[in-house]
């Protein structure tokens, strides 16, 4: 199985990394984000004939915004949309932007608090007698 | 050119019988293998619950204390977890689902025979 | 200058198989642009780690989606497989590449019948259908269930098939080719249907790798890229190239998952004649602690499954990225310029799986 090597890079190069992996001809296959305690991560993941590449950036907690990469890669503006939607991290300069729109849903951003593990009690069932 | 291709299976299709079952006089047979509803031989089983902590969709309720066992037919998508984990090997599945309801119910066994 | 309409398309529509809505902006019968939007069958499966442990988690995967449902399932146990370093017996990979065959074969043949019924040729639609009743009797005879088929698990497979049951598999499957191949060559030759798909959604080669584009929707347009080439399974023991098509129209779409269609069998015919001996299945403990990025081929393309371990029981992320959602740039793009009337072929050639995009 492949290796996987992810290079943690700082917000502002990801736009210069991004350049860089169009222009050695990767394609864009998928955008990930992560809740932890008190940042967000994102992961940009690239193929190449069969060869990935991933760069993650950390973005803190309080007022969470990235530059878009929609100039680089036109067919990201799903996956921004995405991450706008469930998580609330703020995306600047998506060229179809949705304004929260994308993801009909009753209850917004409901990725974007942490998550609670906990064993879950079940009510007792309805009883109807069998034998 | 035009209809050669699907013409003369449609004319066909007007001289041959049917390809679906002619439901209720002829009854589908369910494969052997098939995974169907749950059921429970409640003399052997010793209420330890860990077939209602691994379901899936949260279907079984066991309690101790009123030795009872209870499964939620609207909620179990005979996945067939709880036949393996089970200690005692007291679960069974056959291979048809279960039968229709009306009303959402839930169908429970006790040991207090 | 005409005038503007905004026509509203889905979520419920007879073509579609699964709700999806777009408001298209349609000028004189020509459409100018489709604006999508997606969330009605949202069911926040990626939040459901919280309460299901990471052996329970493959039963939640494998109910993403109806049609895609044993491949998923496969990524899932291969991605936990690969954090916490299981070996999985050999027999059990061969025996996971055949159900996964098998799943692409019924995919393909129910959406062959879903674009016939789109340019309303229902007698050929209800061919398929029948034809898909025999693949689905093979599954539930040999792994439990239509469509859920229910096959995998962490650490191998969950039951095993006799050596009988296989040579029976072998004949069944190459007495279907037959009537497959006779079907294909309706959809490859037939006069009506060619009138419907050439000259319609045109991708070029560079424009499909730039939006991002997986799947029979790459390889419609002659991009050679498909993901069991990385020979996970028992793919490395099997011999396949992929199948490409140059022209990017639709056309050339249906002409990928056709002959892929028939790959498939020989693939399965192919895993049946070669698949050793031994058992199905290794004893898991412990729990996932590290991270992985894991990839395979599903009928529509690439699936990426993000699966975070902690060291505990309950997994820390899960995040899948389905091919439908890769390809829904692809059809804005080529919804822009085409007529009113070709738009529900358009929609349904990316092959849309909704309840996979939104999970």
């Amino acid at each position: 199985m492949a290796e996987q090597k992810i290079d943690i890079i700082e917000m502002r190069d990801i736009l210069t990394k991004t350049t860089q992996a169009k222009q050695d001809g990767y394609r864009l296959s998928c955008l990930s984000c992560t809740r932890k305690p008190d940042h967000f991560e994102i992961s940009y993941c690239f193929d190449k004939d069969l060869s990935y590449l991933v760069y993650r950036i950390q973005v803190p907690e309080t007022n969470p915004e990235i530059p878009s990469i929609t100039s680089v890669y036109w067919g990201a503006f799903t996956y921004e949309n995405e991450i706008h939607d469930l998580f609330g991290v703020k995306v600047k300069g998506i060229n179809i932007d949705f304004q929260g729109n994308f993801y009909m849903l009753k209850q917004k951003t409901p990725f974007a608090s942490m998550p609670n593990v906990a064993i879950v009690q079940k009510p007792a069932a309805q009883e109807v007698k069998n034998g | 050119m035009a209809f050669n291709q699907m013409g003369g299976k449609v004319l066909l299709n007007l001289f041959s019988k049917p390809a679906t079952l002619r439901y209720p006089f002829q009854k589908r047979v369910p494969f052997a293998k098939s995974r169907g509803k749950i059921g429970i031989e409640i003399q052997t089983c010793i209420f330890c619950g860990i077939c209602a902590k691994r379901c899936p969709a949260d279907a079984i309720t066991v309690t101790k204390e009123t030795k009872t066992w209870a499964i939620e037919p609207g909620r179990c998508v005979s996945c067939g977890v709880c036949v393996e984990v089970c200690p005692k090997k007291c679960l069974n599945q056959a291979n048809q689902f279960f039968d229709v309801y009306t009303q959402k119910k839930s169908e429970s066994y006790s040991q207090n025979a | 200058m005409g005038n503007r309409t905004l026509v509203p398309f889905g979520p419920q529509h007879p073509v579609l198989p699964e709700p999806i809505h777009l408001d298209l902006v349609v000028e004189d019968d020509k459409v100018m642009e489709a604006i999508p939007s997606i969330g009605f069958i949202h069911r926040g499966l990626e939040k459901l780690v919280e309460k299901r442990e990471y052996l329970d988690m493959v039963y939640v995967a494998e109910r993403i989606c109806g049609i895609c449902s044993f491949i998923h399932g496969l990524n899932y146990c291969k991605g936990v497989e690969e954090i916490m370093n299981i070996q999985v017996p050999v027999r059990a990979q061969y025996l996971r590449t055949i159900w996964s065959e098998l799943s692409r074969v019924h995919s393909h043949v129910l959406w062959l019948g879903l674009l016939a019924d789109a340019f309303g040729f229902e007698n050929l639609f209800m061919d398929t259908m029948r034809i898909r009743e025999q693949v689905l009797d093979i599954a539930e005879d040999t792994a439990g269930g239509r469509v859920i088929f229910g096959g995998n698990k962490v650490g191998g497979a969950r039951r095993d098939i006799s050596k009988e049951r296989l040579a029976q598999m072998d004949r069944e499957v190459s007495g279907m080719l037959a009537e497959l191949k006779r079907m294909g060559d309706v959809f490859m030759k037939d006069y009506s249907v060619l009138s419907r798909l050439k000259e319609v959604g045109v991708l070029s080669k560079q424009d499909a790798y730039d939006l991002g584009c997986v799947g029979p929707m790459a390889r419609g347009s002659g991009i050679a890229q498909d993901l069991r080439q990385t020979k996970y399974a028992a793919y490395g023991d099997l011999d396949f190239q992929p199948i490409t098509h140059p022209d990017g129209d639709c056309f050339s779409r249906t002409y990928v998952r056709v002959h892929e269609i028939y790959q498939s069998i020989d693939l399965i015919r192919q895993a049946i004649a070669k698949i050793p001996d031994g058992p199905v299945d290794v004893k898991v403990v412990g729990a996932p602690n590290g991270e992985v990025f894991t990839r395979v081929e599903q009928p529509r393309g690439e699936v990426v499954y993000h699966i975070k371990g902690n060291g505990t029981r309950y997994l820390e992320r899960f995040r899948v990225r389905t091919p439908t959602f890769a390809n829904v740039p692809a059809l804005v793009k080529m919804l822009q310029g085409c007529d009113l009337a070709d738009v529900p072929v358009v929609v349904l050639i990316i092959d849309p799986c909704i309840s996979c995009t939104e999970r």
